[in-house]
């Protein structure tokens, strides 16, 4: 069962000299299963529009809805509802709070309200798909860690509430280039092995034009592009105009191409890039 | 949600309060305080809903959220209203048990109320037209005189200024928090008060962590910048003070001497 925006806008501080609208006519559907990708300039109201996919914030028009549940609604429905879409902020560490890295992942199982020896697997799984050692990370404080090691925590402590659909705003923000690739491979082993679905939010294309099998681009609170990211790429003045940039190997294949050399103009990778080009020069040097 | 709190949020706009200097409006602040406890009697009264009122009309800010303002404090003002009815000798009108309402506890607590409400309205409409870090200037000129008397005013408005500016990014922050912990299943509305009072821990003690870290780091920023405190500072913005601030001034000084004369029953001609 899929999550459903229709026709979703959102205004904040109505009535005030800052009101601003944040979300216009938004309609989105993601389905079970779906690796999606959201990206936009700050301020494109891609945060909020997330916000909107586990209840945090109530439409000011429109629904939105999770397997077929109207999450505004009130009742015990639209609270396990709720519960389906786990959530991972911005700088998710600055959640932390108690006193072991154990306790802070069991903070949701135990909210939940499961048996000890439940939470504890839950812990235990948690950790693991992050890639933390159970045995020497469980009995530490969270805030004697790396940057990187309580950003994992903070997302165990997502994870561990076994969540349908997993919503991750910036999670490599501030993240060293290894961390980051770390964090991603993580989410995408999680994907993979869970089925989880996954809805990832970024302001570089770069890194999510090659882990997402769907984009969607936000510019000024509309959705302005949504498709597979080469038929994205496919739209420069679109993009331009949402503020993203497109990642540097398909800038480099598009003036290859606008040069004259037979290249395909929507490689993701590196390694794709390179062997168009090298079939291309090969292609042109035989005539 | 918690970003929508009116009290002490500057209220852009270019009117003639607006455009009035920051120490101006303060001194005529404190003058009109003392214009209200100075007010005795019917027309004193009147004299004074006349000013506050044409004081709302320049300011430009929307009636209905100078009245906002108010709600913070009803209860406070339900409290005055009540002990004023029930604590005066006079005319008794209602006997509740031990208690009793009289007609001069009515009217003295209904003056009270109104005392209260003109205090709350000018002091809002003071933040609503003055951006804080204009208002903090002023209270730093108008502190300057004091300094040879070892009062660091320079460093009390720069702890005013760097508080008011952060009281949006931590309310932005508890938002963030809050809505985290909601994430992970917490429940900040429900249970008795022992319950609820632990179920703040998740969102108190990563709100401590964080403030501490934004007072580290700002401290370091502001060293990087050479900061070493008042001594020889310049200011971009100087406070200069106009015509308006003449004529603005001279209105309150007005009504302070008219409400007096009105107490004390001097002859007005």
């Amino acid at each position: 069962m899929p999550i459903v925006l229709k026709d979703v806008s959102y205004v904040y501080m109505p009535g005030t000299p800052y009101e601003r609208t944040a979300l216009k006519d938004i309609c989105l559907t993601v389905a079970e299963g779906e690796f999606i990708g959201v990206i936009g300039h700050t301020g494109s109201g891609k945060s909020t529009l997330v916000q909107h996919m586990n209840g945090l914030l109530k439409p000011t028009r429109g629904v939105v809805e999770v397997d077929g549940v109207n999450l505004a609604a009130k009742g015990d429905a639209a609270r396990l509802a709720r519960r389906k879409v786990g959530m991972v902020f911005q700088y998710p560490e600055h959640q932390l709070f108690e006193e072991t890295v154990f306790d802070d992942v069991a903070f949701g199982p135990r909210n939940l309200g499961l048996p000890a020896d439940e939470v504890e697997e839950r812990v235990r799984l948690a950790l693991d798909f992050v890639g933390l050692d159970f045995s020497a990370f469980a009995k530490r404080s969270p805030f004697r860690l790396s940057g990187g090691q309580m950003r994992r925590v903070a997302i165990a402590g997502v994870v561990a509430l076994n969540p349908d659909y997993l919503i991750l705003d910036e999670p490599s923000a501030g993240l060293d280039p290894r961390g980051r690739d770390e964090i991603f491979s993580e989410v995408v082993r999680l994907h993979e092995t869970t089925g989880v679905t996954v809805v990832l939010i970024s302001h570089n294309m770069e890194e999510v034009a090659r882990l997402v099998k769907r984009l969607v681009v936000m510019h000024d609170g509309a959705i302005s592009l949504d498709g597979p990211p080469r038929e994205i790429f496919r739209h420069g003045a679109e993009l331009k105009a949402a503020g993203v940039d497109v990642p540097g190997v398909t800038a480099l294949m598009e003036r290859l191409a606008r040069r004259g050399l037979d290249v395909d103009a929507a490689a993701l990778t590196v390694d794709e890039a390179a062997a168009s080009i090298a079939a291309a020069v090969r292609r042109r040097k035989s005539c | 949600m918690l970003t929508d709190i009116t009290l002490g949020q500057y209220f852009p706009g270019s009117s003639f309060l607006h455009r009035l200097d920051p120490r101006t409006k303060l001194v005529g602040t404190v003058l009109f305080v003392v214009a209200i406890f100075l007010a005795e009697g019917y027309a004193a009264y009147g004299l004074v809903t006349a000013f506050a009122a044409l004081t709302v009309l320049l300011s430009g800010v929307p009636v209905l959220m100078v009245a906002r303002s108010i709600r913070p404090l009803w209860l406070i003002i339900l409290i005055t209203v009540l002990i004023h009815l029930f604590s005066n000798p006079g005319t008794v009108i209602y006997k509740l048990g031990p208690l009793t309402a009289t007609l001069e506890g009515a009217r003295q607590g209904a003056l009270m109320a109104a005392r209260l409400v003109f205090l709350i309205v000018m002091s809002s409409l003071l933040t609503f037209t003055t951006s804080p870090i204009v208002l903090t200037d002023g209270i730093e000129r108008l502190l300057n005189p004091f300094r040879r008397l070892g009062l660091p005013a320079h460093e009390l408005a720069m702890m005013m200024t760097i508080a008011l500016r952060f009281i949006p990014t931590l309310l932005e922050e508890t938002d963030r928090i809050m809505k985290a912990q909601m994430a992970r299943g917490a429940d900040f509305a429900r249970g008795n008060i022992v319950k609820r009072a632990k179920n703040m821990v998740p969102l108190l003690v990563p709100l401590f962590i964080s403030a501490f870290r934004r007072a580290d780091e700002l401290a370091v920023a502001m060293e990087a910048r050479c900061y070493r405190g008042g001594e020889n500072r310049t200011r971009m913005k100087e406070l200069r003070l106009a015509a308006r601030d003449g004529v603005a001034f001279a209105a309150v000084i007005a009504l302070v001497a008219l409400l007096g004369a009105l107490r004390w029953n001097v002859p007005l001609s």
